[in-house]
């Protein structure tokens, strides 16, 4: 295991690895392939001992239950819309800003530049109780707005737009000054036809981060119509007293599928996302 | 050089810079300010009426039992979750850093707890450590015939969060132990074995040294995760009980100002976490920013 040459292996060395490899996933995806498994089963199984660790039979109640049970219907459109929102604000101001950044000189920006940087250091967590009053001062509590407008700006996408920008030579922005190209038509036409890559590992970080939050959902919105899928999780133990664990895991399993599907599309941007930025919200 | 830039265009860039700093200023910027200003005053629930009190919130927050128990449960848990954590993934990490066909698909795997929501993650670990239905305690019964009320006793409902915080934020520590190993050149290996050392003496002497970069960096980047990402575990699994022992601060500040209606209190509960976040990140410029090297 701790070869650290690695490879060219042995066919009984290659074996072994994959074996050891194959338990540990194994190990790491247990929750979701049990929260799966007893997704598809009976009440009378789950319940009956020993446990079983597959269902005797394709079974979907629980995820028909669970559907009706927290109107998943209204709570998964619901959170396709806010965190698709919160990713293109995110997009929209990340290039506009990162581009002011990048290849513009003017007052104060070194200063803006950290001001925007410093916000990394703001959490969510460590502003709710005001930002909760504000927006409901507003009278944008319980509303689509006031859910989606404290994330509509984020340091981390300015940041990698403003890096990625600076990485495009110079002389291209060069022959395009020359050419009586104007700041907007260099933006819209020259630099983000040459940002594609970017701009998708952005998007799915950032769809996924919204998609993913629950602190802020949780206190804004309490009109049931209107909760997010994580909110969803935290209903079906609220409505399942007596823990109906097959309801349970189908709901929490149909929240999880939007997250997986998002992930497995397109994983090599998001790994590189978290790779080069290193900084989550 | 600053020649190629758009500098006849002097109003453009504050253009371009205006609306992200509207969402920065009034989202971010003013109510951090605010939660400075709150925590100066005492406020009765629904009431409008502010009573300016001062530090008098601090001084009650640290004379209060309830608090300092919640300071101190989460600094055990950020070392717990961190120790556990860092352990784990960087053994799996080099476990995936073999040069073996294949090995991309098992990376893909490692990582899809790291995509999963805390509160979805709070959700399968409840069921899979709950005593009727759970297929752990079913294991453990059947190796070593023991019963564990993970969630109803306080040592392993503590135990039980740690252990959910540590599954979903080993994605992330892997993809960085991941790029730290795989920027130690080959030739480094092949120059301590032809000394002679041994894997595990490389792996001690050599492998570790060098990516002392990367697990400072990860010290820090999970002291803030641990710290602020957890609420939502937290929420789905104990709701901070049973007897306080998950009340970490993240939930304890929830609970003040959501359920106990106190936003003097709960606001004073969040500087002192603002404090503690640009500690944490003064530390890391000072003494990390340097020497972390990645992609």
């Amino acid at each position: 295991m701790f070869d650290l040459n690695r490879g060219p292996y042995s066919i009984y060395k290659k074996i072994a690895l994959h074996l050891v490899l194959i338990i540990i996933s194994f190990i790491v995806l247990m929750p979701i392939i049990f929260g799966i498994s007893v997704s598809m089963q009976p009440r009378a199984q789950i319940f009956s001992y020993p446990p079983s660790f597959l269902p005797d039979r394709l079974y979907f109640d629980n995820y028909i239950k669970a559907w009706n049970l927290v109107s998943l219907d209204k709570i998964l459109v619901n959170s396709i819309l806010a965190s698709s929102v919160v990713m293109l604000g995110k997009l929209g101001l990340g290039v506009l800003s990162g581009y002011a950044f990048s290849h513009f000189e003017f007052k104060y920006k070194k200063f803006l530049f950290f001001a925007v940087l410093f916000t990394l250091m703001l959490p969510m967590q460590v502003r709710v109780v005001p930002l909760f009053e504000f927006i409901s001062r507003l009278g944008l509590g319980n509303s689509f707005s006031g859910l989606v407008l404290p994330f509509l700006a984020s340091a981390t996408t300015t940041f990698l737009m403003r890096q990625h920008f600076l990485t495009i030579p110079k002389s291209i922005m060069e022959s395009a000054q020359i050419d009586g190209c104007g700041p907007f038509r260099f933006l819209f036409q020259i630099l983000l036809p040459l940002s594609g890559a970017n701009l998708a590992g952005l998007a799915v970080v950032n769809f996924l981060v919204m998609w993913n939050a629950y602190l802020w959902p949780l206190i804004i919105i309490n009109d049931d119509q209107k909760k997010l899928a994580q909110q969803g999780v935290k209903m079906l133990f609220a409505s399942s007293s007596e823990r109906d664990w097959g309801i349970i895991m189908a709901g929490t399993i149909m929240v999880v599928i939007p997250t997986l599907i998002v992930f497995l599309l397109a994983q090599k941007f998001f790994v590189k996302g978290i790779a080069t930025q290193g900084i989550k919200e | 050089m600053q020649k190629l830039n758009y500098r006849s265009h002097s109003l453009v860039p504050y253009l371009l810079l205006s609306p992200t700093f509207i969402v920065l200023l009034l989202f971010l910027y003013w109510p951090s300010i605010n939660s400075v200003f709150l925590s100066l005053f005492k406020q009765a629930p629904f009431g409008r009426k502010r009573i300016f009190v001062g530090i008098q919130n601090y001084i009650n927050l640290f004379q209060d039992p309830a608090y300092l128990n919640s300071l101190l449960r989460s600094t055990l848990f950020i070392i717990f979750t961190i120790t556990i954590g860092l352990v784990f993934s960087l053994l799996l990490a080099v476990i995936l850093n073999q040069n073996l066909k294949g090995i991309k698909f098992y990376r893909v795997i490692f990582f899809i707890p790291y995509a999963i929501s805390p509160t979805v993650a709070g959700s399968l670990w409840v069921f899979l450590l709950n005593p009727v239905a759970g297929q752990v305690n079913y294991l453990l019964d059947l190796a070593f015939n023991i019963q564990v009320n993970w969630l109803t006793n306080s040592f392993f409902a503590f135990l039980a969060i740690i252990i959910a915080t540590v599954w979903k934020n080993m994605g992330f520590n892997i993809i960085f132990f991941l790029a730290g190993l795989q920027a130690i050149p080959d030739s480094v290996y092949e120059s301590a074995k032809i000394d002679g050392a041994g894997a595990i003496t490389i792996f001690k002497d050599i492998t570790i040294p060098l990516l002392s970069p990367t697990t400072f960096y990860l010290i820090i980047m999970n002291i803030i995760f641990s710290v602020f990402e957890s609420f939502g575990i937290v929420d789905i699994m104990t709701q901070g009980g049973p007897a306080d022992s998950t009340n970490i601060v993240i939930y304890k500040l929830y609970r003040e100002m959501f359920i106990n209606f106190r936003p003097g209190i709960a606001a004073a509960q969040s500087v002192i976490l603002l404090a503690l976040v640009i500690i944490v990140t003064i530390f890391h410029f000072k003494y990390g920013a340097n020497n972390v090297h990645y992609q």
